[in-house]
């Protein structure tokens, strides 16, 4: 046992680690947001009629409209955990900064969600028949930034949602607005990168999803505090 | 706990507003009426878009009312809650937020029936046109939020952080959204050469903006003092 509080990285991580422990140990949530992300790439496919769409047009769009649903499920766990026993009160309690609370939960969360995306993405390439493997490199790291923007803001929404009387209702209706932005600049990338046009066409898409990483990642960090003060 | 309690209730009992005529208000409302008077009967009608065209005098006042009175004022008051926890500062926010939400209606109502016979369609995904949409469903979840949240303290700081993120969002929405191509008309009135709009137009348009204005302080009040009453009510209720 320390007898010096862990700094904010330490924090973060022994955080992260208990949420992926009881996600670990569990495995509910993850299976059925997989499940539920694999069967919305199916349902999507026969939500169209294949010989006037081409599946490489619908492939993009369906892959992020997907992302952001599932990660909804996930994130709606996320502080959810916490609501037995009063969790988090404990974990209020904890000699751990706000911040930190915060930052573990995302970590966490992010670790969820892409290992969803590492499953849902190859399988689209096979449901959809797309050739991402030339582009599963640039295609990771649209994947993570995507990811990052989704969670700065999900984390933030799962931590006031779950205190509501609307609960797993709200937290859609919070947060499906703020993830346009990456849902757009993420399906523009992807379908730019499928048709293999040049990295400068996909840039200010990208731009996008890099300034929203960054001014949501911090100022969701600067405010989860008051979502959780007495 | 119970002595701060009355007094705090007498307080607000005090500040609460007396019985009356809101001239505000009312001076909102005959501001309004007198300008959309003008706009039919004394303001020649556009040369290519006909009558449509005085859809504007109410399509984009009301925008502007919605996207940088109201929408701004929530942003602001929701900062300063979070920095002064002042339950008067989240009174403003919510009061601009339900406001704002009857502005950004009109907004989204008129500009359909203006672009049904302008652009041959009802709705487009015009840059402009998807960022009010958006805005007015940023509004309604701060508005379903608050009316999630039991208790009270924790209401305002929730939804503090909420319209503070829904500001910030904004930019993001409208560059993700002017990326696709717009279609709307680029500002023809405050454009650096002469504005393409008849004089007798510009005295119809420009103290629109004001009447507009006028009408939106005068509904911010009221719903604000609403809001008093209805607190001094409740801190009745609590003493009982």
């Amino acid at each position: 046992m320390q007898s010096t509080p862990p700094g904010l990285f330490r924090a973060s991580w022994l955080v992260a680690r208990k949420d992926l422990a009881i996600e670990f140990r569990t495995r509910t949530a993850f299976f059925s947001t997989l499940v539920f992300a694999l069967l919305g790439l199916t349902i999507f496919f026969f939500a169209w009629d294949p010989t006037t769409v081409a599946a490489i047009d619908l492939a993009p769009g369906v892959l992020w409209a997907i992302f952001a649903f599932s990660g909804l499920l996930g994130l709606q766990r996320s502080f959810g955990v916490e609501q037995a026993d009063r969790a988090m009160d404990a974990l209020l309690a904890a000699p751990l900064d706000r911040e930190a609370v915060y930052l573990g939960k995302a970590v966490a969360n992010l670790l969820f969600v892409g290992g969803v995306q590492l499953v849902t993405i190859p399988a689209l390439a096979l449901f959809y028949n797309v050739p991402l493997a030339g582009i599963a490199l640039p295609l990771a790291g649209v994947a993570l930034l995507a990811a990052i923007g989704l969670v700065a803001v999900g984390t933030l929404f799962s931590s006031m949602a779950v205190n509501t009387r609307l609960a797993e209702l709200l937290l859609p209706m919070l947060s499906l607005p703020f993830f346009l932005p990456i849902v757009v600049s993420a399906s523009m990338t992807t379908a730019r990168l499928l048709a293999g046009r040049p990295a400068a066409e996909a840039w200010p898409w990208l731009r996008i999803l890099l300034a929203f990483d960054l001014v949501f990642g911090v100022a969701c960090t600067l405010l989860f505090p008051f979502t959780v003060e007495e | 706990m119970t002595t701060s309690g009355s007094s705090s209730a007498r307080v607000t009992t005090a500040s609460a507003p007396s019985q009356g005529v809101d001239w505000l208000l009312v001076s909102g409302f005959l501001a309004v009426a007198a300008f959309y008077v003008r706009a039919i009967f004394y303001t020649p009608i556009e040369a290519v878009q006909g009558p449509a065209q005085k859809i504007l005098y109410v399509h984009a006042t009301s925008a502007f009312v919605a996207l940088y009175l109201a929408f701004g004022l929530l942003g602001i008051a929701s900062a300063l809650y979070l920095w002064l926890k002042d339950e008067k500062l989240d009174l403003v926010a919510e009061s601009a937020a339900e406001v704002g939400l009857v502005f950004t209606s009109v907004v989204l109502v008129t500009g359909p029936l203006w672009g049904k016979p302008i652009w041959g369609a009802w709705w487009t995904w015009d840059a402009r046109l998807t960022l009010t949409l958006f805005l007015w469903f940023l509004i309604v979840g701060y508005l379903v939020l608050r009316g999630a949240v039991e208790d009270r303290g924790m209401r305002a700081r929730y939804s503090a952080v909420l319209g503070l993120l829904s500001i910030v969002l904004v930019p993001f929405i409208h560059l993700s959204v002017y990326l696709f191509r717009t279609m709307h008309p680029m500002p023809i009135v405050l454009k650096p050469s002469s504005p393409s709009m008849s004089p007798e137009m510009q005295w119809t348009f420009f103290p629109a903006f004001g009447a507009m204005a006028l009408l939106f302080v005068g509904l911010l009040r009221a719903r604000y003092r609403l809001g008093l009453l209805r607190d001094a009510v409740a801190a009745t209720e609590r003493e009982r």
